[in-house]
């Protein structure tokens, strides 16, 4: 398992497509995905160009000599990728992992945040 | 055949629809019984079950739970998984805007029936990385043993 690891994402077959809530608000952007059984250790967040890559392996911990009876989640990977506006700042994105739950935060620029314009008498 | 009856052209989740049930129909596994508590696909959790000789082993993908309010029950061999996923407190979704609103919150139940050599006395679940693990232990009586051979 722990092997695959270095291989990139498009060698590694199919993925489960992650549920996700995005939101966006005056500072920037706010999303939520749902990534069930996805240590922090497995979970890649990647940034080519201007598309957010999420990927996360499922790492349950399984006895040993298992054998599947029903399976509803059917793949081991969960990917999903964004792409990302120019006025967003992808070097300041905020990312935490609690119970499987992956919240992301990116802002907007300084320069691209709402400024109120002040109107002169002429 | 009177499955074309029923879908309209150009609707696409039924073409959807169709698609999934022409690889069902491909596949065999449409019009077979099923369990009679299954569900559609997509239900929140989603459940995986596995075997062992000693156990059976059911995870149920419940991602952002509070461990503390997940109810397990095991009543007459139906184990049951229940609880609710809290969405944000009110107020939250004011002055932004929705792109995207997929996953699921609010109440969710799940039971599934149980092997009869499953010993409700012996269940443990634990909660990590967002999945319920809930491990059946089997009757002793249930568990192969070798024979010896005198």
């Amino acid at each position: 398992m722990s092997d695959e690891r270095n291989i990139t994402a498009s060698e590694r077959g199919p993925a489960i497509l992650p549920r996700v809530d995005v939101y966006e608000d005056a500072s920037g952007i706010t999303m939520f995905a749902d990534l069930p059984g996805v240590p922090r250790e497995r979970l890649t967040l990647r940034m080519e160009g201007e598309t957010l890559q999420i990927e996360g392996e499922i790492a349950t911990d399984v006895p040993e000599g298992v054998q599947a009876a029903y399976a509803e989640v059917r793949l081991p990977r969960y990917r999903r990728a964004f792409t990302l506006s120019r006025e967003l700042d992808t070097a300041r994105v905020e990312a935490t992992l609690k119970d499987g739950v992956l919240s992301l935060r990116i802002p907007k620029m300084e320069h691209a945040q709402p400024r109120r314009i002040q109107v002169n008498a002429g | 055949m009177y499955e074309s009856l029923l879908t309209y052209p150009g609707n696409v989740l039924a073409e959807f629809d169709r698609l999934q049930r022409g690889m069902e129909h491909a596949f065999g596994t449409l019009g077979l019984p099923s369990s009679i508590r299954a569900v559609a696909q997509g239900a929140f959790p989603g459940i995986n079950i596995g075997t062992t000789p000693a156990s059976i082993e059911v995870y149920a993908f419940a991602p952002g739970l509070d461990p503390a309010k997940i109810e397990v029950s095991v009543d007459r061999g139906v184990l049951t998984i229940s609880g609710e996923r809290a969405g944000e407190a009110p107020g939250a979704e004011r002055k932004r805007s929705v792109y995207a609103s997929e996953r699921y919150f609010g109440p969710f139940r799940r039971a599934l029936s149980l092997s009869e050599d499953a010993d409700p006395a012996k269940v443990q679940a634990s909660y990590r990385d967002g999945v319920l693990h809930i491990s059946v232990g089997k009757r002793d009586s249930a568990q192969p043993r070798r024979i010896e051979i005198k």
